[in-house]
């Protein structure tokens, strides 16, 4: 087992251009876990997370999560999309978090479907949920939403009740059926 | 002799049965039908969320369906003739709802039960249907959150009043919608009033 600070090290000598910029995950003053996330670009992501799954030390089998947080009027952020994946070692037993921040007009990160494979859907569920697009997903169609839904409902600038697409459906009446 | 009245409501009391046999085939005739069918309502469990619980306990022994010949849940639609929609209907579930709807055989009636079935209740958003009966027909409207078994079963019993009272049409006829009022035949006691 490696604690955060150990993958830190390990990954900045490996990957010695990037700046991962270490944060600790628990935010507000509580306890901290010792669990930190690490930033990073959607370019070199690939390498990144191949690096984390198959180097003996790191061993990063399994991709728990991958989700969004739209950081539209966020105080102190500078970037609006944040895809956030959360990594768990089997083998030995730690985890850790990356986060890729991507912005309007083009959020695109690319998939981590050929390095896990269950990320498939959530990928598709990111892509449904917040518009971010997956370069190299096999299939990136919409999963929660219905066919012919346009918006991105966690958008932070889409509102609750939505935009008229409540209203817009066929009807079955008693004659009808 | 008096003219003999048939009363499917017959309390113990009265529950012997004397009558000539063409009265009785005469009676069958004109309301045995619907006398026969209002009481072997098979419901199709619409199921989708905390309401249905409340149709399973309204199912389950204690409140016993069975006395209202309402207990036999079918699972296909096609052998049912009373839609239960219990819980709220997402955006993406209302093609399946109508399919199911579409794929009963008249006569057929629709229970709405609960108030996210109704009118969306406090699920305002994006991807919730504000109440099933924007877009299909319903005959009644079950209150609560969820409604408890007894005001589920006087929603059966309102169906069973509409099909006594309205019965099998052609399904032509039927596209005006009942126009009925549904209201228990009873009088509801309120503890401290009419002890008289
Ligand atoms: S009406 Fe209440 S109990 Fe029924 S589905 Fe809605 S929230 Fe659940």
């Amino acid at each position: 087992m490696a604690s955060s600070v150990t993958i830190v090290e390990k990954l900045r000598s490996e990957f010695g251009d990037l700046w991962f910029d270490p944060q600790s995950l628990v935010t507000g003053g509580l306890r901290d876990a010792g669990q930190v996330f690490v930033k990073i670009a959607p370019e070199p992501l690939p390498d990144v997370m191949r690096y984390l799954r198959d180097d003996p030390g790191m061993r990063f089998e399994q991709l728990c999560d991958l989700t969004c947080v739209d950081y539209l009027n966020f105080p102190g952020a500078t970037d609006r999309y944040g895809v956030i994946y959360s990594l768990l070692s089997l083998t030995h037993n730690h985890r850790f978090w990356l986060k890729c921040f991507v912005n309007d007009p083009e959020p695109i990160v690319p998939s981590m479907t050929p390095i896990w494979p269950g990320a498939e859907w959530m990928e598709r569920e990111v892509f449904d949920m917040f518009g971010v697009v997956f370069e190299g997903h096999p299939d990136l169609r919409r999963i929660l939403t219905w066919d012919g839904f346009e918006a991105h409902p966690l958008r932070k600038d889409y509102p609750l009740r939505g935009k008229g697409e409540r209203t817009d459906f066929s009807v079955t009446r008693r004659d009808s059926a | 002799m008096e003219k003999y009245q048939f009363d499917p409501h017959a309390t113990s009391s009265d529950d012997v049965l004397t009558t000539r046999l063409d009265r009785l085939v005469d009676f069958f005739r004109k309301r045995g039908v619907n006398w026969a069918r209002k009481n072997s309502l098979w419901p199709m469990p619409f199921a989708t969320a905390c309401c249905g619980i409340e149709l399973m306990a309204t199912g389950a022994s204690r409140y016993d369906l069975a006395r209202f010949g309402a207990e036999v849940m079918r699972f296909s639609p096609r052998q049912s003739d009373l839609l239960i929609c219990a819980g709220r209907v997402a955006i993406k579930m209302m093609p399946v709802l109508q399919r199911i709807y579409k794929q009963m055989c008249e006569p057929k009636w629709v229970i709405s039960m609960g108030a996210c079935a109704s009118t969306g209740g406090v699920f305002d958003t994006y991807a919730v249907v504000q109440g099933i009966d924007q877009f299909m027909p319903v005959d009644i409207y079950v209150p609560g959150c969820p409604p408890r078994p007894e005001t589920l079963i006087e929603g059966i019993m309102a169906i069973q009043r509409i099909v006594d009272v309205e019965g099998i049409k052609a399904s032509g006829e039927r596209g005006k919608g009942l126009g009925l009022v549904a209201e228990p035949r009873y009088q509801v006691a309120v503890a401290g009033e009419g002890s008289e």
